[in-house]
């Protein structure tokens, strides 16, 4: 009986002592931030991760584990949703689905609870927290004291600076989308606060002198790996913020535009590509002519998002997805005849890429997909004609998305030169796009007016995400001037009203944070 | 009534073997109780003779040709004490009658929380539901036991499938987005809520016939001693023992339940006929294309009637002062989809000797079960929805056979359902699971001072789960990838050490009664599963390569309790208890929580005063507060920031070359217990030496320190949602409860009990600073367009609000939709449609106001249970009042537009449809109060009859035989198939079965 007792006691006595320390669990496969950020090699995998935010919805390709919360994940691929916002409300496309958020982006009848805005408004500081992570892991001192060798912080150093320019990027769409929004930097660590609000001025500022460095910092375009951000990338956003700086900060920056449009193309290191369709193919990384991509793989990176939307997502009607190299047609996206009326020459401009079997021209009905002419723009097959990597069989495909791409930027000094009473330059430049999507120079132009070079942009970059924001600097985007069908949410179109050149800040994050103001308007 | 007594003299015959030896002594009496009242079925034995005899209706019992000699008697019946007389019998007839007494009922033992308690000195919550009011019939958990038998206690099973789990919820969930379950704890092992992989529900590896009985513990005075897992209530199960004392002989019993189980509604759908006129009449060119010229009814394609058999042995003695109890179960479940069985193997094994003049109390329980489980393609229960005018089988041998949605390109239509006979036979999903929960309980009472009681109890909870999926490649959902393999695997493991020290003084001292316990608990919880790559069906490639890391998630519960009860004089119970427990998914800084209660009791009818009320024999107030918590539902690692590795399919391409992503998991680092404070009235009274008894609650719950999944300020975080602690909320509700002998007469029984629970939630606050203009928490997703809610948690409401406009109706009653033609020549707004709730002009979410809710205002049940004679049954009923149904079959297919047709296939529709002016679904259609539908109903769990034959002839094996039918009848209102649909939005689920069972039960 005692040695019962007594065993009993002991076994209390060994209980009470041990146990307290197996309160302090952590991942068995431990990957906390210490571990990761303890071994160089681990720097690219979170690289990796800001890059595929861009592309990827989460964890698992196509879909699982989501980064973005309460939205479809398919839904919530950055490019997909700033496509959606940058294209849907414009005379270059329409949506037919009647998932919630698409008729209204559409008519341009959105509000501050739309969920495709508040997408995109996450989606954005999703990556701008993830970037300023890498930044404060990566920082001088950090990497100091983890006891890296200077080869190893050199490699970091630059990891960095990529991640600085997506956050810049990331803080770029901020600013054309939502305008004054709230501002975190590396300074902000993760916890409960409550960001200050930033006005769209002071924004430009920052994102002008963060790229005038990072113009400066990154690795030169050709030195570094396809994907990579790269001096030329940071340029190329840095003429973009210019060109629009009137619309960001009320005063004109096209001297500038101009300048750093120049420095790209004097660079030497991109070339216009000789086939217009080939940007677009599955093949695409092959291209000379992109700056800056988001890479998509039909097998090492598959989304519901991304070029995969804008592949299936335009297929319906007559079309035949093995045509397009995927397994299925979403039937969705379509064209305004407004849009379709842009080409004079339906057949000699390799850029009239329009569907027109079984599909009618003019749209009564958003939901009806043969109504309005398809645009299969994006391709799963390559230059050769070869299907992409899914061999057909899946939605995933291998088409980069060309965020910044050459012919971009030519438009963009055309425009800036055209507005400081540069008419050669710009007459130039939109002639040597005309000769690559004509293949001769049969059509080029001898005179010029801005609303041609706003044409000639929609021509060359439609469906490439571009349209709303070039819109808005023309005063076209809400005026009644200059209609589409079913701007306004009437079938003929109509001008709305000014305020929705700026999305709304979400409701849901104007509860949270006091500091922030709505968007006049909403 | 006359065969019965016929029966009643056979039986009693037989019994007297030897009566025909004339020259032998007599015995007769009659047996009574206390109150005179004269006792059936009673049964007298003459000790050492196996002699004897049972009591007729008047209580009369004779026992003839007995050698005459001197003899103990002894009469026995359930719930009586024993009583023994001794007698001496000679040639003339002896008369012996006997009075017996009732057991001592108010010395009933309660199991609660570590350790157990006179039933008298309970001053919380906690009701017992023993075998004998079990729902009846053949189920496959144990939690169908207790439905509709507990007020407050809310058990729906999720769906018809063999094996389903079922939503317990006990007065209403405390929590948003951690865990609504109570705490289950088995012979002293708190179980894991989660799931295990391959098992359909993991209570479906606890044998439902090795039950003895529930504890449910309600209130937080009762739950607080589990304290961080108490929030959400406590059931304790116990098993089977063996009961035998003393070299008990070997009893053996066997039950036998064989049941065909039915499907007792099919979905309304239009037939392939209605179906073609529809689509001719209002359908395109193109759409009317589509249709074939086959008649199919899908459902009955896929549904069929099946068996169910369930055969339980089982052991019970004592070997010298070892009692025990053996039993093995099998369970053979075909679902009523075609294809659908779950095997089910258990054995149970229990020890309970006591040791050194009974010092040493040892209770080793062991259960093992195994379930292999072969899943049909849940894929086919949208069977109704496949266009009805396509045939099953095509005519070639492509895609298995099955006729299919094509594209232009013969390949499988990406976008349409798949044929639902072709789901079925073209998916090979089994599993195998074992579980073995297993427990060691030594409690010594101290040699030198037997007032002191030490306890320990190590325990374990090991499952392990494991499976494969196969789709040929043949089949048109393989088709894309060349079909698809994969195998799954998963371990998970408790640990279990509790010791606890007791005082008690009962034995000595009853004036002054006082009981303390004190005593530390260690439990942890793993899961292990290695991440399994997805082949093709040939297993020659891999579709989804496996992730460099397997999956292992490990949590540690640490605790120190105590608790005091203090008795006088019977009279005044006070009773008070703390927790303390930390766990290893908070930071040290929030890890260890206080989880106190304090409880009294007044047992009024002891007191002098209340002498001349003879009529109420027991009157007791309760009043009980506590705190409780909750941690279940967070992840074991929630506060850290840590990284995740991204698939390979997930990755980035740096020069061509794929990178694996880490990506930093969103995190809180102050994340805490979810607190909820509770307060309890009861009263608890028996009318006429308890015929009459039942209960009255009255409870207020407050949970604070809510964990919500919300928004975080945009920038904050590496997500824009996480579960934090930011809200609170408050159920309030009474209950009621009663039992009585409705009919009481010698040879008539009658019992009923009923119990009625209302309860109502609301949220309270729902952001870190209140705000009332948050618009709160949106969900509950719905068939039809992608990103559509139709609920809300929203400050002010219940949780699970309907958010949807107000539908307005035209003269003739049908809702008005927007954009078409109005009767002046106009066509109709969205104003004309909706009700603009804010009057701003435009119809939005803000004009969606919360409105009904999921969970039912009222729920009831009532059971019924008679002996007559030999003859015995019952039944139960369960009612849920109050309850809203958002029916989305209704909104989403039903419908013209329902049918599709644009992207190149037809889907059918419900027969709603011509009910129906709403022939076009918009965003905002969906969104309609129109289709929010009260969720009432009347359902009859079971109705059994029965008859026990006692001893077959000449034998010593005892028999009874019953016929139950489960899930009898609904009422309701509800247009759907079912109205108990969890979670309140109804899509396809799998039926519920309506059964038939044969139950034998041998004795012998």
């Amino acid at each position: 009986m005692k040695i019962i007792s007594s065993s009993l006691l002991v076994l209390s006595l060994f209980a009470f002592y041990s146990c307290t320390k197996n309160l302090n669990q952590s991942p068995a496969y431990g990957l906390n931030s210490e571990v990761v950020y303890s071994d160089p090699n681990n720097y690219i995998n979170v690289l990796s991760k800001l890059y595929s935010g861009l592309s990827m919805t989460g964890l698992q390709g196509p879909a699982g584990q989501a980064d973005i919360a309460g939205i479809d994940e398919g839904f919530s691929a950055y490019v997909r949703v700033l496509w959606n916002l940058q294209e849907l409300p414009t005379d270059e496309a329409v949506c037919g689905w009647n998932d919630p958020g698409i008729p209204t982006l559409n008519k341009m009848q959105w509000n501050a609870d739309d969920g495709w805005v508040k997408g995109m408004y996450y989606r954005i500081y999703y990556q701008i927290t993830l970037c300023n992570e890498f930044i404060y892991q990566s920082r001088d001192e950090r990497l100091d004291e983890r006891g890296f060798s200077d080869a190893d912080k050199e490699m970091i150093r630059m990891y960095r600076n990529e991640a600085r320019f997506l956050r810049s990027l990331s803080y770029f769409h901020a600013m054309d989308l939502f305008g004054n929004v709230p501002f975190v930097t590396e300074e902000d660590r993760v916890g409960a606060f409550q960001p200050e609000r930033i006005s769209r001025t002071d924004l430009f500022n920052y994102v002008e002198s963060e790229l005038i460095d990072l113009s400066n910092v990154l690795s030169a375009a050709g030195t570094v790996d396809y994907g990579r951000a790269t001096r030329e990338a940071a340029k190329t956003l840095l003429a973009k913020v210019y060109l629009n700086a009137e619309v960001y900060s009320g005063s004109n920056r096209y001297d500038d535009c101009r300048n750093y449009c120049e420095q790209v193309i004097n660079s030497g290191a991109f070339q216009l590509d000789v086939d217009y369709q080939h940007l677009f193919l599955a093949d695409n990384q092959n291209s000379s002519e992109v700056i800056f991509p988001v890479v998509y793989d039909g097998l090492y990176a598959q989304t519901w998002g991304g070029t995969t939307y804008l592949v299936c997502g335009a297929l319906g009607g007559s079309m035949n997805a093995a045509d397009y190299g995927v397994n299925g047609k979403w039937g969705g996206l379509r064209s305004t005849s407004t849009f379709v009326n842009k080409f004079p020459d339906t057949t000699e401009d390799s850029r009239f890429l329009f569907y027109r079997e079984g599909q009618e021209l003019e749209i009564t009905n958003l939901g009806t997909f043969t109504q309005g002419y398809a645009y299969p723009k994006y391709k799963n097959v390559t230059s050769v004609g070869d299907v992409g990597s899914n061999n057909g069989t899946s939605a995933h495909v291998d088409i980069d998305f060309p965020m910044f791409r050459l012919a971009d930027v030519y438009l963009m000094l055309a425009e800036s030169a055209y507005r400081n009473g540069d008419q050669g330059t710009a007459l130039n430049y939109i002639n040597l796009l005309r000769e690559r999507a004509y293949g001769n120079s049969n059509n080029n132009i001898s005179s010029i007016s801005l609303d041609d070079i706003l044409d000639e942009r929609s021509r060359e970059l439609a469906w490439e995400g571009s349209r709303r924001t070039d819109l808005i600097r023309f005063g076209k985007f809400t005026s009644g001037d200059y209609v589409w069908p079913f701007k306004g949410g009437d079938v003929s179109g109509i001008g709305t009203s000014s305020h929705l050149e700026l999305y709304p800040i979400p409701t849901s994050d104007l509860i949270l944070n006091p500091n922030l103001t709505q968007n006049p308007g909403y | 009534m006359k065969k019965a007594k016929l029966f009643n003299l056979f039986f009693c015959t037989f019994l007297c073997v030897g009566w025909s030896v004339a020259q032998n002594a007599s015995l007769s009496g009659t047996v009574k109780d206390t109150d005179g009242t004269a006792l059936y079925n009673v049964k007298v034995v003459i000790d050492g003779t196996g002699q004897g005899a049972i009591t007729d209706d008047r209580g009369l019992f004779s026992i003839k040709g007995v050698p005459p000699g001197s003899y103990t008697v002894t009469a026995k019946l359930f719930e009586y004490q024993d009583l023994s007389q001794e007698v001496t019998l000679a040639q003339e007839p002896v008369i012996l009658d006997f009075v017996m007494k009732k057991d001592q009922v108010m010395d009933e033992v309660v199991v609660i929380g570590y350790g157990t308690m006179r039933s008298k000195d309970l001053t919380g919550s906690a009701v017992v539901v023993g075998e004998k009011n079990f729902v009846k019939g053949s189920m496959a958990t144990p939690e169908q036991l207790i439905m509709g038998k507990v007020s407050g206690l809310k058990v729906n099973t999720n769906d018809g499938a063999p094996g389903s789990g079922s939503t317990i919820r006990l007065r209403g969930g405390t929590s948003i987005n951690a865990s609504n379950d109570p705490l289950i704890v088995v012979d002293g092992v708190p179980l894991d809520n989660g799931g295990i992989a391959g098992a359909a529900n993991p209570l479906s590896l606890i044998n439902p016939n090795d039950i003895a009985s529930f504890v449910v513990l309600k209130d937080a005075s009762a739950t607080a001693i589990y304290g961080s897992r108490g929030a959400n209530g406590v059931i304790l199960i116990t098993t089977k023992k063996g009961n035998g004392v003393n070299n008990e002989k070997l009893k053996v019993t066997l039950n036998s339940k064989s049941s065909i189980s039915t499907i007792s509604k099919y979905a309304d759908v239009l037939s392939a006929d209605q179906f073609r006129d529809v689509v001719g009449q209002n359908g395109t060119n193109a759409q009317s294309a589509l249709l074939g010229d086959a008649s199919t009814d899908w459902q009955r394609e896929v549904f069929r009637s099946s068996f169910v058999a369930d055969n339980n042995v089982s052991l019970t003695g004592g070997i010298k002062n070892f009692p025990y109890r053996l039993s093995f179960g099998n369970r053979l479940d075909n679902g009523l989809l075609k294809r659908d069985r779950m095997m089910r193997n258990s054995l149970s094994l229990n020890i309970n000797p006591s040791l050194f003049d009974k010092h040493l109390n040892i209770e080793i329980n062991q259960k093992l079960v195994q379930t292999n489980s072969f899943f049909a393609n849940r894929g086919a229960l949208g069977a109704a929805y496949f266009d009805p005018t396509q045939p099953v089988y095509s005519d070639t041998t492509i895609y298995g056979g099955y006729w299919e949605w094509l594209d232009n390109n013969d390949k499988p239509n990406t976008l349409s359902a798949r044929n639902p006979v072709g789901l079925l036979n073209q998916k090979e999903d089994v599993s195998r699971v074992q579980r073995y929960i297993a427990n060691a309980k030594l409690s010594y009472k101290l040699h030198f001072f037997p007032m002191i009681k030490a306890v320990i109890n190590v325990g374990t909870d090991l499952s392990q789960g494991s499976g494969d999926v196969l789709i040929p490649s043949t089949s048109a959902s393989g088709y894309f990838t060349d079909g698809s393999y994969n195998e799954y695997r998963s371990t998970k493991q408790n640990k279990l050490f509790e010791s606890y020290l007791n005082f008690n003084n009962g034995e000595k001292n009853s004036k002054h009664l006082v009981d303390i316990t004190a005593g530390y608990s260690y439990q942890d919880w793993s899961t292990e599963s290695p991440n399994l790559p997805v082949y093709n069906a040939a297993q020659d490639s891999v579709i989804y390569p496996e992730a460099a890391n397997p999956f292992y998630t490990k949590n540690v519960l640490l605790s120190y309790y105590g608790r005091g009860i203090y008795s006088i004089a019977d009279r005044y119970v006070l009773n008070a208890s703390v927790r303390m427990d930390g766990s290893s998914r908070f930071s040290p800084e929030t890890r260890w929580g206080l989880f106190p209660s304090a409880s009294a009791a007044w047992i009024i009818s002891e007191e002098k005063f209340m002498e001349d009320l003879s009529w109420l024999n027991m009157l007791k107030f309760r009043f009980g507060y506590g705190v409780t918590g909750q941690q279940d539902g967070i992840g074991d690692y929630a506060y850290i920031s840590n990284y995740f590795e991204g698939t390979t399919t997930a990755q980035y391409l740096f020069g061509g070359v794929p990178y694996i992503v880490y990506r930093p998991g969103g995190f809180d680092a102050n994340l805490k217990w979810e607190e909820t404070q509770s307060y309890n009235i009861g009263l608890d009274f028996g009318i006429l030496k308890d015929r009459v008894s039942g209960s009255l609650d009255f409870y207020r719950k407050n949970t604070t320190d809510l964990l919500a999944t919300v928004t975080v300020p945009a920038g904050t975080n590496f997500t824009n949602e996480i579960l934090t602690n930011v809200g609170s909320m408050r159920n309030e509700g009474i209950e009621f409860s009663i039992n009585a002998g409705l009919v009481a007469k010698k040879d008539f029984r009658l019992d009923m009990t009923a119990n009625i629970s209302h309860n109502i939630n609301q949220v309270l606050k729902l952001t870190q600073i209140p705000d009332s203009t948050s618009a709160g928490i949106l969900l509950g997703g719905i068939s039809g367009g992608i990103g559509n809610t139709v609920q809300v948690h929203r400050v002010g409401f219940p949780t699970f609000s309907f958010l949807l406009y107000e539908q307005q109706y035209d003269a003739n009653g049908a809702p008005i939709q927007a954009g078409t033609a109005a009767p002046d020549g106009t066509t109709y707004t969205e104003l004309d449609a909706f009700v603009d709730r804010n009057e701003d002009g435009v119809i939005n979410i803000d004009d969606r106001i919360p409105f009904g809710q999921a969970a039912p205002d009222v729920f009831m049940g009532m059971a019924l249970n008679f002996t007559y004679k030999k003859w015995f049954g019952g039944l139960s009923m369960r009612s849920e009042l109050g309850g809203y149904i958002y029916n989305n079959i209704h909104s989403n297919a039903g419908t013209f537009q329902s049918i599709n047709g644009t992207q190149g296939f037809l889907s059918n529709i419900s027969s709603l449809y011509y009910e129906d002016e709403t022939q076009e679904i918009t965003t905002n259609q969906l969104l309609s109060d129109h289709y929010l539908e009260r969720a009432d109903f009347l359902r009859m769990d079971f109705m059994n009859i029965g008859y026990n034959f006692g001893k077959l002839k000449s034998t010593n094996i005892g028999l009874n035989v019953s016929f139950v039918v489960q899930n009898v009848f609904v009422l309701t209102n509800y247009k759907g198939l079912d109205p108990e649909i969890g979670g309140g939005i109804d899509n396809n689920i799998y039926p519920r079965p309506r059964m038939y069972s044969l139950n034998l039960n041998f004795e012998f």
